[in-house]
């Protein structure tokens, strides 16, 4: 933006604040220097392009039409341009600090500062000690990560309620599908981020891990046409349960003098015969055990059950081959 | 906010600012917006040419820094700042959220938070509140270890951990002086100086087998200095080794879970990455954990260790269990 531009337009916002009535864009045109020089129809266009530009920072214009008038008339109200007077007690300021400092990428870690700083111009004492104190004997630093490319247009279609288009992978698949999605919000649980939503495709609510998103996010309908359903359970959309109900033994031999970490989550461990020890496993999945057992490599053998057993053998052939 | 793009909106904070701190000083105010002190100069001279209507010299901005100390007049139209955007107001309450929901921080400060999330929806309007509600960020519960290491870090002493490391199915006895707690992404880690890595590390809190405080004073030398989280919790270090992986769609789950230099696609979902590994063990138990859902590209050494081991290891089965 050049200097001529800006000066024009804070010239602008002080005219549309100080007015009680509202201006014509022909008054508007006279009193606001940078205006006066340009034609009719170049004035028309700076004048729309400008009014986009304040719109867009979040300057609300009203326009204002009498009937007795032919032109509209434009002023900033007041009220709903300023920021309310607001205090802060030193123990709200210290756990703000904190919360400003949580975003570590661009997007959100700018609206922050960006937050922190119009609360501070508004004379709100603010406090960025990075936690300092905040957890009581003690500094407390808290932060999270969106990582995912495909973060800040969801985050976008989530505050303007409006559907995506994105090409997902599902877990495993070795395929690519587009799916249209009604955003209801985006969570993040043990450290991924899950899109939730009504997938249009499925006629379905479905979560979406972000990581899995290919490419781009694409529009896919009108802001403000996503109807969030009252009272939805995000959490509960992403909440895919570790371990499913049913809870099974497993008969594993190990090494003697290994595998120390096995033996500390083992529900029991016996001393064996011939150098190695029996230890009893909590398991459901056979395959998340046999990811864990074949990690071990020839330091255990599963007993078993036999399913449990097999799927350690088809492991580790695998990793013959 | 140094871009030409954010001036409008940074003059619309520094007025107000300069009207709530009369006699702040050049230097002061530039670091507070983060500019140079001759941006911020640029910044004055260019306020000081706008004003309402009219544009005589007493309806122009009055503004001076005199021996560096700035002094602003006739700006009462733009004294309060704008109000708070969407994007800003709900950057800082889905960050405050998440802190009241983080055990960490809940138990010590937790009356404070529904203060400011109060305090800060008056502030925003309505838009921020629904947006905040749609963006969440899950918070572990409180792990067992945490009023331990609480305890450590208030009265500064020395803990004795024991330390699970899955990745190497480990368990480690440490002894360290707390520093900080840092949560990341919803999980906790202690930072703290490791007598036995003789080096700053994050422990998570949840991995923490055994936690006792000792009656010795916290006393980490000279170099311990605070871990930059905002580059990432896991950082390999750039003298690890270099190793190379083909996974199949099935192992895709590698290059989300691990941090990775370079990631390609293969086609059908398959992925080469390229990730540094902090010993051989560890690449050995992630292979076999891999099965033939991904295999060792190189260094060829240590393809040639994964079938070793997986031979010695199906050694096991060739009888019946």
């Amino acid at each position: 933006m050049s200097r001529r531009k800006t000066e024009r337009l804070l010239n602008l916002v002080i005219c549309l604040l100080a007015t009680r009535r509202p201006l014509s864009a022909e008054q508007i045109r006279q009193a606001v220097p940078g205006y006066d020089r340009d034609g009719d129809e170049a004035f028309q266009r700076m004048f729309e392009r400008d009014k986009n530009e304040l719109r867009e920072i979040g300057i609300p214009i009203d326009v204002v039409r009498d009937p007795w008038e032919d032109e509209p008339g434009y002023r900033i109200e007041r009220q709903s341009y300023e920021l309310p007077e607001i205090t802060l007690e030193p123990d709200e300021a210290a756990v703000l600090g904190v919360a400003a400092q949580v975003w570590q990428r661009a997007s959100l870690a700018e609206a922050a500062s960006g937050a922190l700083l119009k609360l501070r111009a508004g004379g709100v004492a603010t406090d960025e000690t990075a936690g300092g104190g905040v957890a009581g004997g003690g500094a407390l630093e808290v932060r999270v990560d969106t990582r995912d490319p495909a973060f800040p247009a969801l985050w976008e279609a989530v505050r303007d309620r409006r559907p995506v288009r994105f090409d997902y992978r599902g877990a495993g698949s070795e395929n690519v599908h587009t799916r249209t999605v009604e955003p209801w919000g985006v969570v993040s649980r043990r450290g991924r981020w899950y899109l939730a939503g009504f997938d249009r495709g499925r006629g379905a609510p479905r979560a979406f891990r972000l990581s899995r998103i290919t490419g781009q996010v694409a529009a896919a309908g009108r802001p403000g046409s996503v109807e969030v359903p009252k009272g939805v359970d995000l959490r509960a959309m992403v909440d895919f349960p570790d371990e499913p109900a049913r809870e099974r033994t497993a008969l594993v031999r190990v090494r003697q003098g290994a595998c120390e970490g096995l033996r500390q989550l083992a529900r029991t461990v016996r001393p064996g015969a011939d150098g190695w020890d029996e230890a009893e496993l909590t398991f459901s999945d056979p395959e998340r055990l046999a990811g864990w057992m074949a990690s071990l490599g020839s330091d255990v053998e599963v007993a078993g059950p036999p399913d449990a057993r097999e799927a350690v053998i088809r492991r580790l052939k695998g990793a013959l081959a | 906010m140094s871009g030409s793009a954010d001036r409008l909106p940074r003059l619309l904070a520094l007025v107000p600012y300069l009207m709530s701190h009369p006699g702040a000083q050049v230097g002061e105010v530039a670091e507070v917006f983060g500019l140079s002190e001759k941006q911020l100069i640029d910044d004055l001279q260019l306020v000081w040419m706008c004003g309402l209507p009219g544009h005589t010299p007493g309806d122009l901005i009055d503004v001076s820094w005199d021996g560096g100390e700035i002094v602003i007049d006739n700006a009462d139209t733009i004294a309060r700042p704008l109000r708070l955007g969407i994007d800003e107001a709900s950057a800082l309450l889905v960050a405050l959220r998440m802190l009241a929901a983080t055990p960490e921080l809940a138990e010590v400060q937790g009356d404070a938070l529904p203060r400011v999330v109060a305090k800060l929806e008056r502030a925003a309007g309505e838009g921020a509140a629904a947006v905040s509600s749609q963006v969440a960020v899950d918070v572990d519960a409180a792990p067992d270890a945490l009023p331990r290491v609480r305890q450590a870090l208030t009265a500064r002493r020395r803990l004795s951990l024991r330390y699970y490391v899955p990745g190497r199915d480990e368990v480690t006895p440490r002894e360290v002086d707390p520093m900080r707690i840092v949560v990341v992404d919803g999980r906790s880690y202690l930072e703290c100086w490791c007598y036995r890595a003789e080096a700053m590390r994050l422990f998570r809190l949840d991995r923490m087998l055994g936690v006792e405080v000792l009656d010795v004073p916290a006393d980490p030398p000279a170099e311990a200095e605070p871990i930059d989280v905002a580059q990432g919790v896991f950082r390999p270090s750039p003298t690890d080794e270099l190793v190379e992986l083909e996974v199949t769609a099935a192992g895709r789950w590698v290059a989300e879970y691990y941090p990775c230099e370079q990631v390609t696609e293969l086609g059908e979902g398959r992925l080469r990455v390229t990730l540094r590994a902090r010993d051989e063990d560890w690449v050995l138990r992630l292979a076999l954990r891999l099965g033939d859902t991904g295999r060792v590209v190189a260094p060829p050494a240590m393809a040639g260790r994964v079938r070793e081991e997986a031979e010695r290891a199906l050694g096991l089965y060739a009888h019946q269990a």
